[in-house]
């Protein structure tokens, strides 16, 4: 005797959250089929959903889910067997496969009629469907959201430990938000969430993700490897903020996914302080000034004061071109902090320096470029100040 | 030309992308009703167009206002080749035809594709505007109200009811015409889909052209179902109860019924004996005029000739006495219809079995028959026509004078918590072997021992402790064969199933302690080489009838020592399992003082089960089980059989705790209902691959797979603790071999040893269920607990009676505690003092009428919801609401079909998505009439068939249900109190707040 069909349909539908977690960390047991499935280039991905489901369709393909529930301690206090907790979870696999396509495009999920879900727990679904792993994500962050990528994703997988079905749909979900919007106008965290009803927090981090992959910022370099996807995506957040068309108040028909190129163009100018002998000493004098006897990295902080001017100034006269922009992170840890963790620098000191750094530059008085300063180093100051940790 | 139907295309959302490559569709829709069709333009480049069409306007005859669907079909244009479906959606006007129900029909509906299921959604408007008809010689029957609720409508009174109207409709299957050969598998769906459509169009129409003739203006109970006898035709009927219907207005009591009601027919004058207010409290005044009850002397009039009720639930003294179960069957062999407009040979058939149900009643001392239903099961040419019900006295205050007063026994003064389970028949002329006694309650009238019934619990019955859903299954293999032979079988076979069903309900309402059982229903479903029965039903403790005798077990060998041994632990075992039940279902009967008399009769043990077919008389002889002793029930297990039952009787697994389930609308000894309610469909497809089995293996896997369902669900619903699985409603079906024998299975599926023999029985069964008493949350919990805990005490003394009244005591105690307990578990925040002993004068009622004292009503949904939430429950009623107004009857039929069985997630997905978009649709409609609530919903039919080679499958499903409009209590706070159709519950949410 065997079952041939069971399914078990509710006029509101009933989720368990836990079992949600399940299937979108991508407990299937599909794992191996997948991954020799990605090496035959499907190009439409509704192909693979339903190769999915047609796993699913096998009593098999569940297993995973079922036995991480079952040492979960579901069955407790239930007077159930492994095959009912078998039925429950094939039952909710398929709801759930059958709002992904939803889920694609929130709005919809909103006003379909095919499920009748309560508005709290539509909420949940998106949330969780459009959460990601922070170790996913910083692998692929500042990667073009492409099909070759796509096609790496199980060494992603292997690398990280995240399942290849969970990997694939936190990258088709960064891709999606990407493409709408790609072309869309207005603030881009705005157009985030209400494109995708997601949560403010949850929005930011898309918008982070979507600026990193459209300036295509190297984020995977050995150096940078210490660095976690929040300290990132603060600083997506800044530069969107501070450096992109949308930044100024001219919120009219801008796009926050590119930076500016006429600021970029300006901060060539900056050079000058770098390039005037007498800037520079009049700079450096200035600062140190300032600095003497509030710390105790005094005397590092002066000499190498020359070289890391020369640093944050190269950096900025670069940006123009569009491939060091992607270096723009690996600079910042190559030619400012390292230095100065090598020299023992604390937070605390590296606060005080970049303060009067950018300060003292004010008061230079050939030095014309204040603004262009300003909105530079603002940037690069919190930052340099959020990647300044070990 | 007495109607004008006018239709308004608005707009689409979420179309399929029909033009690859644009990504794009170009979309119009065409509107058809009758042979007139409209077109609106094409809207060019667009997944959510905007019609914003003119007013389509047909003109027609109201005949076919009733019978046609309006069809809506959603294209895409291809300048070059032929323009593509996208998908339909057919509207059932017949709810805009009654003055009373909706108006207009305006909403969103998803476009159904048979093939590919719910593609993107239209906004449509639909209204109509009746010219008045004075044709007498009309077809029509507009304005008739059609009710599947099996009570009389919450918002209505009755103020006659009439009796049984049945018809039938035959027609071609077009499935099976030559055509289907040539034609797409869309078209012919769609072909099937239009004609059943029509056909359930004719038949509300001619049920409705009946009722106006008995002077009627609604239908209550009304149940229809399809035959699909596949060659032989396709057949739609219909039963249901004549009513004429009063609506009440809010806050007065002023009838507007807008047909006279001197007006009868010419042939059977009925007697419309006015209401007499004085005999009932309440305002849901109620009379009956069953024109030919007893005699049915004089003339044949066709329509009243049967005095049947499809209601199971009624005004509190409208039922007089309970007789018993009636039920009937008859096997039939189908042949091909020959002339689709006389359907003879269906109807004869039918007759024959309602005459036989009949006089089983009037064996029974009954001149009526009350919670009646049909119903068939086919396989190949054999059919299976079962009729069922509860046979039963009426009221003769409601009748007509000097013909049935014969029942000079009816006293007055008889109680109405005990009244109904009086025996109506004379005691010294039983109709079958009983035990009587001395009415529990008042002592004065004789009861049986034990009552089986197909009705819901009357709401002023007394009830000790609380039911339970009590369900016996059995397995009969038998031959293959054709024709005759097959059909002998067959019915050789019937009796002896319903009496071991019978038997296996007899014994497990003793193992639970209990002597009554509602809501009877027995399935019993043909295969090609098996017989499936399933009898389920709702086992409650009547207070008024005796307590039940333990169970105790004989051997006829005593001579083996390990023998007699192996029957001790088993009587053991049986003994401990009923005083645990006891203690589970809070059954503490009060100590009897006494057995005050003992029957006339010496004491058998007797079938209560009236069957019909033609051994039934020897088979009553056979059941003589008894040893002489008074109150045990004796089981030999000398024979396998017996062996069997035990077996069976001890493999039931009770419930987890907080579970409580029942298969009638509300479960007896639970009053503390939220409005917390969730409704689902559960179908399971079994294949059995040993083609040799036994009949006692049979029956062990069909119970299995019945426990293991049941099991299921509780585990599936075990957030929802406490709540109650009420009308639980299980289908069995063994489908075709044909179908089976185009399947062969790959081996992955089948386990290795039974793979040997991969083909036989697939096994289906369909639940639904709501319950109430359940939350989704932990504040909901709290409140729910501190709702019973309220309305537990205030059931403390729900009747005069001091005898009951101390019996229900320590039920309530129990009660209490066991609350308490799970208080403790769930919500730590209620204290003990909010369960407070007041007294009051009323029994609080599960019904909606309660009260609310809502005071935190948790499920607040965020305003703004683009879609309306509708509630979907096979009950007739909402716990804790009240329903307003009935917009009309949903009955709804659809076909699925798929060549893509695998990409859609195999058969689970299949019907998993099928069912969901079904789900879809209906609330769809629901909401397009206003509504926001479906009741008495039921999925008549859901007919599966796969051919996985051919990666294919195709499911049948009709649904139907009423269209309601509810408020919560709380919302209408407001409103002055108006009608209480159950006890009026004032007094008692004062004496608790």
């Amino acid at each position: 005797m065997s079952v041939e069909l069971d399914v078990f349909v509710v006029n509101t539908t009933i989720m368990d959250e836990e079992v949600y977690q399940l299937w979108l960390d991508g407990y299937t047991g599909l794992g191996h089929n997948i991954n020799q499935l990605t090496h035959i280039d499907i190009l439409d991905t509704v192909i693979h959903q339903s190769y999915e489901s047609c796993y699913l369709s096998a009593p098999s393909s569940v297993n995973d889910a079922v036995k991480v529930r079952m040492e979960g301690g579901v069955l407790e206090g239930c007077e159930a067997s492994a095959e009912v907790l078998h039925s429950d979870t094939m039952d909710q696999y398929r709801t759930f496969q059958m709002c992904e396509r939803l889920l694609h495009s929130p709005v919809k999920l909103a006003n379909q009629l095919l499920f009748q879900i309560p508005p709290h727990r539509q909420v949940m679904l998106i949330e969780r469907y459009y959460a990601f792993d922070s170790v996913f994500v910083r692998e692929v962050l500042g990667k073009k959201l492409s099909k070759g990528t796509k096609k790496d994703l199980d060494d992603v997988s292997a690398k990280t430990g995240v399942t290849l079905k969970s990997c694939r749909r936190q990258f088709d979900n960064f891709k999606r938000v990407f493409k709408v919007v790609e072309e869309l106008k207005g603030p881009l965290v705005e157009n985030i969430r209400q494109h995708f009803l997601l949560s403010d927090k949850l929005a930011r981090d898309y918008a982070a993700i979507v600026f990193f992959a459209n300036n295509r910022f190297e984020t995977g370099k050995k150096k940078l490897h210490y660095l976690t996807f929040q300290d990132f995506a603060f600083c997506a957040g800044q530069l969107i903020s501070n450096w992109t068309v949308g930044a100024l108040d001219n919120m009219v028909e801008d796009m926050d996914v590119d930076l500016e190129k006429e600021f970029l163009q300006d901060l060539k100018e900056l050079k000058i302080l770098i390039t005037d002998r007498d800037l520079l000493d009049q700079h450096k004098s200035l600062v140190c000034t300032a600095l003497r006897g509030k710390t105790k990295a005094f005397n590092e902080m002066e000499a190498n004061f020359k070289n890391l001017s020369r640093g944050l100034v190269n950096i900025a006269a670069k940006l123009t071109n569009t491939k060091e922009v992607r270096d723009f992170f690996i600079d910042l840890v190559e030619k400012f902090i390292e230095p100065c963790r090598s020299d023992k620098w604390t937070a605390g000191d590296m606060r005080l320096y970049l303060t009067h750094y950018t300060n003292s530059a004010h008061v230079l008085d050939t030095f014309k470029h204040q603004v262009v300063w300003d909105r530079y180093m603002g940037v690069i100051k919190s930052c340099i100040l959020k990647m300044y940790h070990d | 030309m007495p109607g004008k139907l006018k239709a308004k295309i608005v707009a689409g959302r979420h179309l399929p992308v029909m033009d690859r490559a644009s990504d794009l569709t170009d979309a119009f829709v065409e509107v058809k009703f009758g042979n007139t069709t409209f077109k609106t333009d094409v809207y060019p480049k667009s997944l959510n167009p905007q019609w914003n069409s003119e007013w389509f306007k047909f003109e027609v005859d109201d005949e076919d206002l009733q019978d046609e669907p309006l069809q809506i079909t959603v294209l895409d244009h291809d300048t070059y080749s032929a323009n593509d479906a996208i998908g339909k959606v057919y509207i059932d006007i017949d709810p805009l035809l009654s003055s009373e129900a909706a108006t207009v029909i305006s909403g969103w509906f998803p476009i159904y594709d048979t093939i590919h299921g719910i593609r993107g959604e239209i906004n449509v408007l639909v209204k109509v505007d009746l010219f008045n008809d004075l044709n007498r010689f009309r077809q029509s029957s507009c304005g008739v109200k059609f009710f599947c609720t099996t009570s009389i409508p919450r918002c209505y009174r009755a103020a006659l009811v009439h009796g049984f109207v049945e018809e039938l409709v035959v027609n071609e299957d077009p499935e099976y015409q030559w055509i289907d050969r040539i034609r797409t598998p869309r078209a012919s769906n769609e072909a099937r889909q239009r004609l059943i459509s029509l056909m359930s169009g004719e038949l509300q129409r001619k049920i409705g052209l009946k009722v106006l003739e008995m002077g009627g203006n609604a239908v209550v109970g009304y149940l229809q179902c399809f035959d699909l006898e596949g060659e032989s035709g396709l057949v739609v009927r219909a039963i249901g109860t004549a009513c004429t219907l009063d609506k009440l207005i809010p806050g007065s009591e002023i009838k507007e019924s807008p047909l006279a009601h001197g007006c009868r027919s010419s042939h059977n004058s009925p007697v419309h004996s006015a209401c007499s207010s004085q005999r009932l409290s309440h305002s849901q005044n109620f009379s009956v005029s069953v024109p030919t009850l007893v005699f049915t002397e004089g003339g044949s009039p066709r329509i009243c000739e049967f005095p049947f009720f499809t209601l199971t639930c009624f005004p509190p003294g409208f039922l007089v006495h309970i007789g018993g179960v009636v039920s009937a069957r008859s096997v039939k062999l189908l042949d091909r219809i020959h002339n689709p407009d006389e359907p003879e040979t269906r109807d004869a058939w039918w007759e024959e079995i309602r005459q036989e149900i009949k006089s089983h009643a009037k064996a029974l001392g009954c001149h009526a028959v009350v919670g009646y239903s049909e119903s068939t099961t086919i396989c190949e040419e054999v059919c299976i026509l079962s009729a069922s019900g509860t046979a039963a006295m009426l009221n003769p205050r409601f009748m007509r004078e000097g013909s049935v007063c014969v029942y000079s026994r009816f006293d007055d003064a008889s109680p109405p918590s005990c009244g109904f389970c009086h025996i109506p028949y004379d005691e010294f002329n039983m109709p079958f072997p009983a035990q009587l006694t001395y009415c529990y309650h008042c002592r004065r009238q004789k009861v049986p021992d034990v009552l089986f019934t197909t009705i819901d619990l009357p709401a002023e019955a007394a009830v000790t402790g609380k039911g339970c859903l009590i369900q016996a299954r059995l397995c009969r293999t038998k031959k293959k064969a054709q024709g005759e032979v097959n059909a002998t079988a067959i019915s050789n076979l019937l009796p002896f199933m319903e009496y071991e069903l019978h038997t296996q309900l007899m014994n497990k309402l003793k193992l639970r302690c209990m002597n009554a059982l509602f809501g009877l229903r027995i399935q019993i479903s043909v295969g090609e080489n098996m017989l499936l029965g399933l009898a389920s039903a709702t086992g409650v403790y009547l207070s008024a009838l005796p307590a039940p005798g333990g169970i105790q077990i004989a051997g006829k060998t005593p001579s083996d020592l390990s023998y007699d041994q192996h029957i001790s632990t088993m009587q053991k075992r049986i003994n401990d399992t009923i005083a645990m039940n006891k203690e589970l279902y809070n059954i503490h009967p009060p100590e009897c003082i006494e057995e005050v008399v003992g029957s006339p009769i010496p004491d058998r043990q007797r079938s209560r089960l009236f069957r019909s077919t033609s051994e039934s008389s020897d088979e009553l002889s056979e059941l003589d089980l008894s040893h002489g002793k008074k109150d045990a029930f004796v089981l030999e297990i000398d024979d396998t059989d017996a062996v069997e039952d035990i077996q069976s009787l001890l493999t039931d697994a009770p419930m987890p705790a907080g579970f409580y389930s029942c298969n009638t609308e509300v479960m007896p000894g639970i009053y503390n209902w939220t409005s917390g309610l969730q409704m689902f469909t559960s179908v399971r497809v079994y294949r059995l691959n040993n083609a040799n089995l036994t009949n006692q293996g049979l029956n062990k896997i069909f119970t299995d797979l019945c426990e293991n369902l049941l099991k299921s669900l509780y585990f599936k619903l075990r957030s929802m603790i406490p709540c109650c699985l009420c009308h639980l409603n299980f289908t069995v079906a063994v489908p075709e071999e044909e179908l089976i024998q185009v399947r062969r299975h790959t081996p992955k599926n089948t386990s290795p040893i039974l793979f040997i023999f991969p083909i036989n029985i697939l096994i289906k069964l369909c639940v639904f269920v709501c319950f109430p008493g359940s939350g989704e949350n932990e504040e909901q919990l709290q409140f729910s607990m501190e709702l019973c805990g309220e309305s537990t005490s205030s059931n403390n003394q729900p009747t005069a009676k001091p005898s009951v009244s101390s019996v229900d005591y320590g039920s309530f105690a129990d009660r209490c505690s066991t609350w308490l307990e799970l208080l403790r578990l769930k919500a730590h925040t209620i204290r003990r003092g909010s369960v407070k002993t007041t007294s009051s004068s009323e029994r609080c009622s599960p019904l909606p009428e309660v009260r609310s004292r809502s005071l935190r009503s948790t499920r607040s949904l965020p305003c703004g919801a683009p879609v309306t939430v509708v509630k979907m429950t096979p009950l007739s009623f909402l716990p804790r609401t009240r329903i307003v107004k009935y917009l009309g009857i949903i009955n709804m039929f659809f076909i699925r079909e798929t060549t893509s069985l695998r990409e859609e997630g195999g058969v689970s997905g299949f019907l998993h998505s099928f069912i969901a978009e079904v789900f879809a649709m209906v609330r769809a409609h629901v909401a397009a009439l206003g509504g926001n609530a479906v009741v008495s919903y039921s999925m008549k039919e859901c007919v599966f068939m796969e051919n996985p080679n051919k990666n294919q499958a195709q499911c049948l499903i009709n649904v139907s249900g009423d269209a309601v409009i509810f408020v919560r209590e709380s919302d209408q706070e407001a409103i002055p109190p108006l009608i209480t159709c159950g006890q009026t519950s004032t007094t008692g949410a004062d004496g608790t707040t």
